[in-house]
């Protein structure tokens, strides 16, 4: 299996962009990556991209042929694939193009996420974003997204005393991050009061504990890692990939305060990067809800089971904390385009450990991570990157 | 007759509950004057999960509940309502699906306005009583619909019973029963319309008096008995004061009315409304007593049972299944605006 | 909310008015809602999964109010919902009724009840099926 590395990297503005189509948005990611990473388009040999409904957001299928279409790659005629798992689809796309260059096949890959959420009116999104969970036995009977992570948050504070109080420091910080980046769809810092005021939305969860609906995209262009040096002076390795699934409705799991998948997609991405969970220098991971950091940081191995909530008040995870999570504002403050997201969260990553962060900057980043999950838990990809 | 009688029995009435004062006052009223001329202090309102489906249901696993039979022993289901949540796809065979009865099961859905239930008694017995089936479920049950600011809004509530009619093992049996029925448009409802209309005074003399006193004599003659004989006698109760007013008429006593007489309580619940009475007078019966029950129907038309209760209501597990008393007296009060937006009063897409 | 087609509902019939889940012959699991095949047993529970009919009662795992709610359960906002464990082990997803959102608690026992879940608008079909009350 070769190494693959990172050469270039792209991503729109998340947010509310009216003026801007799914196929503007993937072209100009792919066009920033493509740029950034000063390959010629006709060197790449094969497109992955991620996108969880296009089909119900903009009614279109058959989604990897129109992007390779769209960002021009149509006399290239390159074999293009959409691979979908909710939230993770551009995670689980960054890996389909990771073992597509890992086991010989391809040399070159471009591999894009993008959603258009804002065609349709909130109510609509809210529907399609259900569409992750368990449509006969979760959403059928009244239970909607937000709800069944609430629930999960309902058990954490239950059995280890985690407080509203500490669920809102995750939006807090995350939102403090989003203001020093400029791609981010919310770029102010906000106070604890304004999470804790906000309308409810299924207890314990208000609004701000929510990450917003967003249109996105991002991009990165991969390949073999002895290739990279050729086009880049700042490759970075994907040195662990890792990526399983776990019961699908979250009634049906053991322990309903774990993510397995994400546990099993770590250690597998460990494993690979022979390292272990105090090596990993900084993270992205997955708070489509503020619960979800907490379950994230503890199911990775970055503090023990039950410990998320006193980590968050303790400050471990801010910008300048052992382990700073989310810098680049989280799916919270730097907007969720659905398949955009484990797409951007790599960027960011990426970002961060060629030392091109500014003002988020983690000093000596060296070992950085993306966690992606799909929907409520039961996909997890997990990456582990390293400056070359 | 041969015996042949009522296996079990259960009842069904919605936690809600608006007072008749608090829709007085929405539209204006005196509260005072509508709760003492109608006799009804307060309601039963359905939930938006619940409707003539959901309350035959649970109406009909609480009568299995109390006994032990098959339900696969049912040969026949016949749900009577004015608010059958179809007009077309019958509620029987969502119950018969949720009791377990289904596939060998004759179904039918019925409509007499508030006699359904009843006419759905005797049908069972004939089934019965000719062999053709072992056990029938009757079942009469309402979410009766009221337009805002009529009369009827004060009365009309959600509730119903259900009635295992069989040969073995009778609890009380059905010693007799008669018919009257004419041609009578005191009270209707026109296809795809959402609200009834009615006649007014018209509801009353030519109507409820006749044909519950007529039906009643009639029966009464046949066997040969009188008021004094029955210790219980249960009437069509479309508010609080008529029932009161016909039992007199006929030589009844307020007494014998009383442990049947649930409109001022949980309001009038058309085709579960006698279905309903007789429920509560069965909960408290002895062996030996004699029921009488007279429903009606508008359109029009009434149905009387002379009815005697057996040993065997002993061997009932009566405390299975709520009985009337504690469904009445479940109960969460709403104000008028939650009312209309569960009655869907309030259209909106 | 979905437009559930009306045969994926029927079919879905026997789970949703009466919890008729399955058991695997192999090892003895029960679940709930049906499954193809026992995720422990796999190739060998093939053809051994035996109906079982789930009593209804249960406890509360925990629980949210859901106060933003999904098509078709407008009117019924702010309603909880709850992950119920069966007294025979498997956990399900459904609605708390006839009970004040204040009073529901973790390990609070519940007991299945029969109601409407869903419309699809006011033409299409009702869709009948579990939700639960507190019992003692």
């Amino acid at each position: 299996m070769r190494d693959v590395a990172v050469i270039g990297i792209g991503v729109t503005k998340f947010g509310e962009l009216w003026d801007k189509s799914f196929r503007n948005l993937i072209a100009e990611a792919g066009a920033k990556a493509i740029l950034d990473s000063g390959i010629s388009g006709s060197e790449i040999d094969a497109l992955y991209v991620g996108s969880m409904s296009a089909g119900r957001f903009v009614g279109q299928e058959h989604v990897g042929a129109l992007v390779a279409d769209s960002s021009g790659f149509t006399h290239t005629h390159i074999p293009s694939t959409r691979v979908e798992a909710a939230c993770a689809s551009g995670g689980l796309a960054l890996r389909q193009g990771y073992m597509s260059i890992a086991s010989g096949m391809h040399d070159i890959v471009i591999v894009g996420g993008v959603e258009k959420m804002t065609d349709v009116v909130e109510s609509e999104a809210t529907n399609i974003l259900a569409m992750g969970l368990d449509q006969e036995w979760e959403s059928f009977f009244g239970v909607t997204f937000p709800g069944v992570y609430a629930m999960i948050a309902t058990k954490h504070m239950h059995d280890y005393g985690t407080t509203r109080e500490q669920l809102a420091q995750v939006a807090v910080k995350n939102h403090a991050n989003g203001a020093l980046n400029p791609n981010a769809q919310f770029r102010k810092a906000i106070p604890i009061e304004s999470v804790l005021k906000a309308s409810m939305v299924a207890s314990p969860l208000g609004m701000l504990d929510c990450s917003p609906l967003s249109d996105g995209a991002a991009a990165v262009v991969i390949c073999a890692a002895d290739l990279a040096k050729k086009y880049t002076e700042k490759p970075v390795k994907i040195i662990g990939s890792g990526q399983a699934s776990d019961m699908f409705p979250v009634h049906g799991r053991e322990n309903i305060c774990t993510f397995e998948a994400t546990v099993h997609a770590a250690k597998k991405a460990y494993k690979q990067a022979n390292i272990e969970p105090k090596d990993v220098d900084l993270a992205e991971v997955h708070d489509c809800f503020t619960i979800a950091e907490i379950l994230a940081i503890e199911d990775l191995g970055f503090v023990n089971k039950g410990e998320g909530g006193k980590a968050i008040e303790n400050k471990i995870t801010t910008l300048d904390g052992r382990i700073p999570i989310n810098t680049s504002g989280g799916l919270k403050a730097k907007g969720h385009p659905i398949g955009a997201t484990g797409i951007a969260q790599v960027a960011e990553i990426v970002m961060q450990l060629r030392g091109q962060a500014d003002k988020r900057q983690v000093k000596d980043a060296k070992i950085g991570l993306t966690h992606n999950v799909g929907a409520s838990g039961a996909t997890c990809v997990v990456h582990i990157l390293e400056g070359m | 007759m041969e015996n042949i009688g009522i296996v079990s029995y259960g009842a069904y009435i919605p936690r809600f509950r608006i007072k008749s004062s608090d829709i007085a006052k929405a539209w204006g009223k005196d509260p005072q004057a509508i709760a003492g001329g109608l006799g009804i202090i307060e309601k039963s309102v359905p939930a938006l999960d619940q409707d003539v489906a959901t309350i035959s249901v649970e109406a009909a696993r609480a009568a299995l509940a109390r006994c032990i039979i098959n339900p696969q022993d049912i040969g026949a289901i016949y749900v009577g309502s004015e608010s059958h949540p179809y007009a077309v796809k019958p509620t029987g065979t969502i119950v018969g699906e949720a009791i377990g009865a289904t596939p060998n099961l004759m179904v039918a859905d019925f409509e007499f306005a508030c006699k359904a239930g009843t006419a759905a008694i005797q049908t069972c017995m004939s089934l019965v009583i000719s062999n053709m089936i072992k056990y029938g479920l009757a079942i009469g049950s309402d979410t009766s619909q009221a337009a805002p600011g009529d009369a009827l809004e004060y009365a009309a509530s959600a509730g119903g019973a259900a009635f295992i009619i069989g040969k073995e093992k009778v609890i009380a049996n059905i010693n007799d029963t008669c018919s009257f029925t004419t041609d009578t448009p005191d009270f209707w409802r026109r296809e795809g319309r959402k609200y009834p209309a009615h006649g007014g005074r018209f509801t009353g003399s030519p109507a409820y008096f006749r044909h519950i006193t007529e039906c009643s004599k009639i029966l009464m003659e046949r066997i040969g008995s009188k008021p004094a004989d029955y210790n219980y006698v249960v009437f069509h109760q479309p508010n609080g004061k008529f029932p009161t007013r016909v039992a007199g008429m006929l030589g009844f006593t307020p007494e014998q009315v009383k442990q049947g007489l649930l409109c001022p309580v949980i309001g009038n619940t058309y085709s579960g409304a006698s279905m309903v009475g007789l429920a509560s007078v069965l909960d408290v019966a002895k062996p030996g007593d004699r029921i009488f029950v007279t429903s009606y129907g508008s359109g029009a038309g009434s149905d009387s049972f002379d009815i005697t209760v057996t040993e065997q209501i002993n061997e009932l597990h009566k405390n299975n299944s709520p009985l009337v008393s504690q469904l009445v007296a479940d109960k969460e009060y709403v104000d008028y605006a939650t009312y209309a937006k569960y009655r869907d009063l309030l259209y909106w897409e | 909310m979905t437009e559930a087609a009306v045969p994926r509902f029927w079919r879905e019939i026997p789970q949703r008015y009466n919890l008729i889940g399955n058991q695997c012959e192999v090892c003895n699991r029960v679940y709930f809602p049906p499954r193809d095949a026992c995720p422990y047993c796999r190739r060998k529970s093939i053809g051994k999964m035996k109906d079982m009919k789930f009593s209804g009662k249960g406890k509360v795992v925990t629980f949210t109010i859901i106060h933003e709610a999904p098509e078709n359960f407008e009117g019924q906002a702010p309603y909880p919902m709850a992950i119920i464990q069966l007294d025979e082990g498997p956990k399900l997803t459904a609605q708390i009724v006839d009970c004040k959102t204040e009073d529901v608690k973790i390990g609070m026992r519940v007991k299945s009840t029969f109601r409407k879940i869903q419309e699809d608008g006011y033409i299409g079909a009702i869709y009948y099926g579990y939700k639960f009350k507190k019992c003692d």
